[in-house]
């Protein structure tokens, strides 16, 4: 073994904050279906219990064992709207989730989630409108609805209802900080394997007991990228490949390792650049040391649109699996280099929406004047669905209304850090969204 | 299992020899060792080690306070960390 590649490894560790940023146990709950739901909610809290009870456990020795932190324990399960189809009572399973994930102890818990990207049945419907009142009662337990794919094009009767579902969220948990809209995500094309909150869920393609893995290191790249000053793109491109394998190739022994000791599927590695509220753990730093002053400015749309690219092709070639979201996220209240660009006036929720057209997620963490409409909220949703289903690839919107509020700074704490309010294009979008109906799919969707 | 035993800091009296006691008490065998000296006064030493009875952890609670003790960085990793970083 080389020394130098010893060195390299523990700086990653050390100085520039290369984590397992999750592993998250995909547990399927078909088999607690019931038409009673307190024998849902029995069997639901018995097998995760069962799956996962030992996930911190298993952590705790991987970390001690390779010496890399392991920031999240996660547990996602099959999207709810199906679980409790048969017994009703979608709130009480929710508070179900939320006990046993304090129980084993692990940060969140996802899959308060429906898939509702061309239809929406009256079940469906009736579990859309549970989520304020479950995400205001719990605290671990994430929430998603999909409401729109390349292949069926964009619902927007579900879009009209989730912008609802965004308002009313942030209304009840007003106190808190308008928290319970951290916790939901609306997504075009979500999917199946995804490790990160929001959104997780356990796909209904998917097995019994899953682990994915999420892992993360913008300040690797960035690092890296220091050694590149005035070197030509493609050569950039290069290093990010050759620093997302190595990455990736830590979250892959992690994922199996985790696999084999919870008895369970190494499912896939998610490398994701995941910033945190920390200096040089930021994708905005990254890209601003990619030639850009500031994140926001021309230029920072072909810069990330590198980045993620670079990413996903080092990652490939690291893991027998590579999947779930695998690029770069751009959280604004999670990554300080996009805090300070909003403040300064160069990055602008129009300049996001179009780098989501080219990166990993979606408006993603962003804060809104809390006076915004639902029926803006869904315009929004419309919007980042409509780049998404058209470019063949996820997108999301978790976005928060900041209730009393029109400008200034919400705190949410922790890794979801702090978010300054984002002004919006006045008007009114209302007329178009209360059409509801169906956008439909797009031309290059037929491929039978 | 082997792993590898890193010492990152100020060089001073003493390093080497704590880290190897420390070992020694907790049942591994050194395998290999490389030290180097940089920036003047940078200590850095790789220990190639297979643990025996103790778990990583228990090393590791025993090197932490050798750590502490001496205001250096140890680590203990299992080696596949970096094998599976730089190989493919």
């Amino acid at each position: 073994m080389i020394q130098n590649d010893v060195i390299q490894t523990i700086e990653m560790i050390k100085d520039q904050h290369l984590d397992i940023r999750t592993i998250t146990v995909h547990i399927s709950l078909f088999d607690c279906i019931s038409d009673d739901v307190e024998t849902v909610c029995k069997k639901v809290y018995g097998k995760i219990l069962n799956k996962a009870g030992k996930l911190i456990e298993v952590a705790d020795y991987i970390q001690s064992k390779y010496g890399i932190p392991i920031v999240n324990k996660r547990v996602s399960v099959t999207p709810i709207s199906l679980i409790g189809a048969a017994s009703g009572g979608y709130s009480q399973i929710g508070l179900t989730l939320d006990k046993v994930a304090e129980e084993i102890g692990i940060d969140f818990i996802g899959g308060y989630s429906a898939l509702v990207q061309k239809g929406m049945t009256e079940s469906e419907k009736d579990f859309i409108k549970t989520i304020p009142y479950v995400l205001k009662n719990t605290k671990k337990l994430c929430s998603s609805v999909n409401i729109g794919s390349t292949k069926a094009g964009i619902n927007m009767d579900a879009v009209k209802l989730v912008g609802k579902v965004i308002k009313e969220t942030a209304e009840l948990t007003a106190n808190e900080g308008c928290i319970g809209c951290a916790k939901f995500v609306a997504f075009a094309n979500a999917v199946e394997d995804n490790p990160f909150m929001a959104g997780s869920f356990n796909g209904i393609g998917e097995g019994d007991l899953v682990i994915n893995v999420g892992i993360s290191g913008p300040g690797v790249v960035k690092t890296a990228l220091t050694h590149a000053k005035g070197k030509p793109c493609d050569e950039m491109a290069n290093i990010i490949k050759k620093t997302a394998f190595k990455i990736t190739r830590v979250g892959e022994l992690v994922a199996r390792e985790a696999a084999q000791m919870l008895g369970g599927t190494f499912g896939i590695v998610d490398l994701s650049l995941a910033p945190t509220p920390n200096r040089g753990d930021s994708v905005a730093e990254v890209l601003e040391e990619m030639g850009l002053s500031s994140v926001g400015i021309p230029g920072t749309t072909a810069c990330l649109a590198m980045l993620n690219d670079a990413v996903k092709k080092g990652g490939t070639m690291a893991s027998a699996h590579v999947g779930g979201l695998s690029g770069a996220f751009i959280p604004v209240s999670e990554d300080l280099g996009m805090i300070d660009a909003v403040n300064n006036g160069t990055l602008c929720i129009e300049k996001l929406e179009a780098m989501t057209a080219v990166c990993s997620v979606g408006l993603d963490m962003i804060a809104i004047p809390g006076d915004t409409s639902a029926e803006t909220i869904s315009a929004i949703i419309a919007d980042e669905a409509a780049i998404g289903v058209i470019n063949n690839k996820t997108t999301a919107v978790r976005v928060i209304p900041v209730i009393g509020k029109k400008e200034g700074t919400i705190e949410f704490g922790g890794l979801l850090g702090h978010a300054p309010i984002m002004p919006l294009k006045k008007g009114d979008s209302s007329e178009f969204v209360l059409r509801g109906g169906r956008i439909p799919a797009p031309m290059h969707s037929y491929k039978n | 299992m082997k792993a590898i035993v890193s010492v990152l800091g100020k060089d001073k009296k003493g390093i080497i020899a704590k880290v190897s006691n420390a070992l020694y008490e907790n049942d591994c065998n050194i395998l290999d060792i490389s030290q180097t000296i940089m920036q003047s006064n940078y200590f850095t030493m790789l220990m190639m080690v297979e643990t025996g009875d103790k778990t990583i952890s228990e090393v590791n609670d025993a090197l932490s306070k050798i750590a502490d003790e001496m205001a250096v960085e140890i680590r203990i990793q299992h080696e596949n960390i970096f094998t599976s970083m730089n190989s493919i």
